[in-house]
């Protein structure tokens, strides 16, 4: 068993540690957002005609929806109106020339990596983990590039993809998730800055994880990444993606888009530990991540898994989800969601099933202490001609304490009479009877709540890659820190 | 100097004074039994004792092993080494019981200044209490006391005992719900536990489990107050006559 009550011990009272400020200097751009930002943007990235084409009509398709105040509300969070003329979409490290090595990039960003403990360098990289780098707007490194691009495996950042692979980004971008598909995935199409881009060609399964670092920096800006992953027929990636951001009295913005392609036979296993700014205990400032993420099994036998860790973020509106077009294909949701002090949570998946014999499992854990809310939402949709399609669902909420809240909704949509539903629920409290029975056998109350709420996790958690596995646990104990009187 | 003085103690809970001024003395290598009618207090002596929070000490003090145990919390009186068997065990869906275990132990470890076990040091150490007890391996890796029967989870509670090595050991009704088998297995265990070193509480309803574990005193727990002490005798007598007939003796009673 991987779980280290002496890390956790360690880490139970200590403050979000990610919250320091890299000093450094910045290219911004003036802050609002007009045709004339979207010219900027692109331009400042070289970008070619067909994504300056793009980025405009998803600009013009948001003002109408912003127009229309089309700003999806149905959420079960509560924040106040968002002036999207008052954020700068687009800042860099200035010491930014096309980045070939390590040399070449701002050592106070190096610093900040390994502060987070993310080393950049690929001596000290831990094996079998290629990173790319995401500060404020733009990637800084990759590293592996090399040794991936051996077996044909493309990983970089998603602006030197749109240089080096036009024809791969013109094809998948906005396949899965459309401009048009919300408000905020109109505005990142409109105005995102970077983020990462992986092909994995052909009959290849990727030798090592390849993870994404994210970093907000930079006050009062946004940010927006999109990540984009084909996997080709036959093959095999398993991604990570990090992210912290500093303490900062202001809301900010983080509005990014991933996309999944998978095609026949192939597999994606896609895991996620976000833990940007929760905001301080009276809920002033944090992060609002509020993220579209969706995966297409398009090809036959083709898997995409989406496991998250949410325990960052003022406000989380997220359902990675998975559309199985693919006769056979699987889609599959593993997600922790915490909530403490005056965090909200509303997450959950969309299972789109349109392949015969689809299948897809969804198995959900929301945690809610101190005024945290904590929603699941789910939708399963079988479509007519998914026949012989399968669903399974457990969904379970964990409270501590007396001021906290646990909602569900789940929809289900069925349209083949073949198809076959489970769905679990349970709700369930940790008592003082269960912390009594853990504090007499010599443990601390904190470290009680953390192990419950690490056994309350572990089917989760069994889905993490080994390292990330141990990260999140910290991470929950850090983020219950307080939590018991 | 005594492992477990208590004195003059008076406990309320909600508004009830439960414990009517109890007296007790525990050395080391003793076995006290405690007995006595539903609703006479056993089970809040015992709580107030591993300190659970929810009840309130109007009068008296607790003594165990030098310190003041009424000063402490419930983590700080199990790693001074005080343990209770619970009568009714919780479940920790998600956590291993062998990894459970070896947490409480080097929490306790941890407390006293030891250096922690590692799973590999803790296996040979835990196998062996695991078959003293006649306990499956299957039952160390599941999680705690999830779909252990009733019989399992006692057993657990004497496999924590045995593995923590408290040097108070209060055993609230281990014995109910056991079927014969299984108090034997329980008692072999308590009787393994039994050592100079180490004092022992056992609080139950019933004769039966002495005829398997001989306990060195007997208390008689009615409303509140310790109305009899004695002997293994005692218990004999109290299945015979059982205790309503204890409560006119209450006034002559004397302390131990």
């Amino acid at each position: 068993m991987s779980t280290e009550l002496n890390n956790i011990r360690e880490l139970a009272g200590r403050e979000y540690k990610w919250g320091f400020i890299t000093e450094i200097d910045e290219d911004r751009i003036p802050r609002g957002l007009n045709e004339d930002i979207i010219h900027l943007i692109s331009k400042l990235k070289r970008e070619p005609e067909f994504m300056l084409q793009w980025r405009l009509k998803a600009y013009r398709h948001w003002a109408s929806l912003e127009k229309a105040q089309a700003e999806p509300k149905w959420a079960n969070v509560k924040y106040p109106p968002i002036d999207y003329q008052d954020i700068v979409y687009y800042s860099a490290p200035k010491n930014k020339p096309a980045l070939d090595s390590l040399e070449q990039v701002d050592p106070e960003v190096l610093r900040t990596y390994e502060k987070l403990g993310i080393p950049l360098s690929e001596q000290k990289m831990l094996a079998g983990v290629a990173v790319d780098a995401v500060f404020d707007s733009v990637s800084v490194v990759t590293t592996f590039k090399e040794k991936l691009a051996e077996l044909g495996i493309i990983f970089c950042s998603f602006s030197e993809a749109v240089q080096n692979y036009p024809e791969l980004v013109q094809k998948y971008l906005g396949s899965v998730v459309p401009y048009t598909d919300n408000f905020f995935a109109a505005l990142n199409a409109a105005v995102f800055s970077d983020g990462s881009f992986v092909y994995v060609p052909k009959g290849v399964r990727c030798p090592m994880e390849l993870s994404t670092y994210f970093r907000i920096n930079a006050a009062e800006t946004g940010q927006f990444e999109r990540t984009l992953i084909v996997a080709d027929d036959d093959s095999y990636v398993s991604y990570l993606e990090g992210c912290t951001a500093p303490i900062r009295d202001r809301n900010q913005l983080h509005a990014a888009v991933v996309e999944l392609v998978a095609l026949d036979n192939a597999q994606i296993k896609y895991s996620t530990v976000q833990n940007w700014y929760p905001g301080d205990k009276e809920g002033r400032g944090g992060i609002y991540n509020f993220v579209t993420k969706r995966g297409k099994c398009l090809g036959i036998n083709s898997k995409i898994s989406w496991t998250q860790v949410e325990t960052g973020s003022a406000i989380t509106w997220k359902y990675p989800s998975c559309i199985l077009q693919g006769d056979n294909s699987i889609g599959e949701f593993y997600s922790v969601a915490l909530t403490n002090n005056y965090q909200q949570a509303d997450t959950g998946t969309k299972m789109i099933h349109l392949g015969k014999n689809t299948r897809s499992t969804i198995v959900s854990k929301g945690i809610s202490a101190g005024h945290g809310q904590n929603t699941y939402r789910g939708g399963v949709k079988i479509l007519k001609g998914a026949k012989g399609a399968r669903n399974y669902t457990q969904c379970d909420s964990l409270l501590i304490g007396d001021k906290c809240g646990a909602h569900t909704f789940p929809y289900i949509e069925v349209r083949n009479a073949s198809a076959r539903m489970e769905h679990e629920a349970s709700t369930s409290k940790i008592g003082d009877d269960q912390l009594f029975y853990l504090r007499q056998r010599g443990l601390k109350a904190e470290d009680a709540v953390s192990m419950i709420v690490n056994g309350f996790c572990k089917r989760v958690f069994r889905e993490l890659p080994m390292e990330f596995a141990v990260e999140a646990q910290k991470l929950l104990s850090v983020s219950l820190e307080g939590s018991v009187g | 100097m005594s492992l477990l003085e208590i004195r003059n103690l008076h406990v309320r809970a909600a508004g009830h004074e439960i414990l009517k001024g109890i007296d007790l003395r525990v050395d080391a290598g003793e076995v006290h039994a405690i007995m006595g009618p539903n609703g006479s207090g056993k089970s809040t002596l015992a709580q107030v004792l591993a300190r659970r929070e929810n009840y309130e000490v109007t009068e008296g003090e607790v003594w165990f092993d030098g310190k003041n145990l009424l000063a402490m919390k419930p983590e700080e009186a199990a790693c001074e080494g005080l343990f209770m068997a619970f009568q009714y065990p919780l479940e920790i869906p998600g956590i291993g019981n062998s990894y459970f275990i070896r947490s409480a132990l080097n929490a306790i470890r941890k407390y006293r200044g030891l250096p922690e076990m590692n799973a590999m040091e803790f296996l040979p150490f835990f196998r062996e209490k695991l078959k003293l007890l006649e306990m499956d391996d299957k039952l160390a890796n599941r999680s705690v006391n999830e779909g252990f029967s009733g019989g399992e989870k006692k057993r657990n509670e004497i496999l924590q005992m045995a593995v923590l090595e408290p040097k108070l050991s209060i055993l609230d009704e281990t014995d109910s719900g056991l079927d014969i088998d299984a108090l034997r297995i329980v008692a072999r265990g308590v009787n393994a536990m039994r050592d100079p070193q180490r004092g022992m509480i056992l609080v139950t309803h019933y004769q039966r489990l002495f005829n398997y574990v001989t306990p060195d005193f007997v208390h008689v727990l009615v409303d509140g107050r310790i109305v009899r002490s004695g002997g293994p005798e005692l218990a004999l007598e109290l299945e015979e006559t059982g205790y309503g007939h204890s409560e006119p003796n209450s006034q002559q009673a004397m302390p131990a």
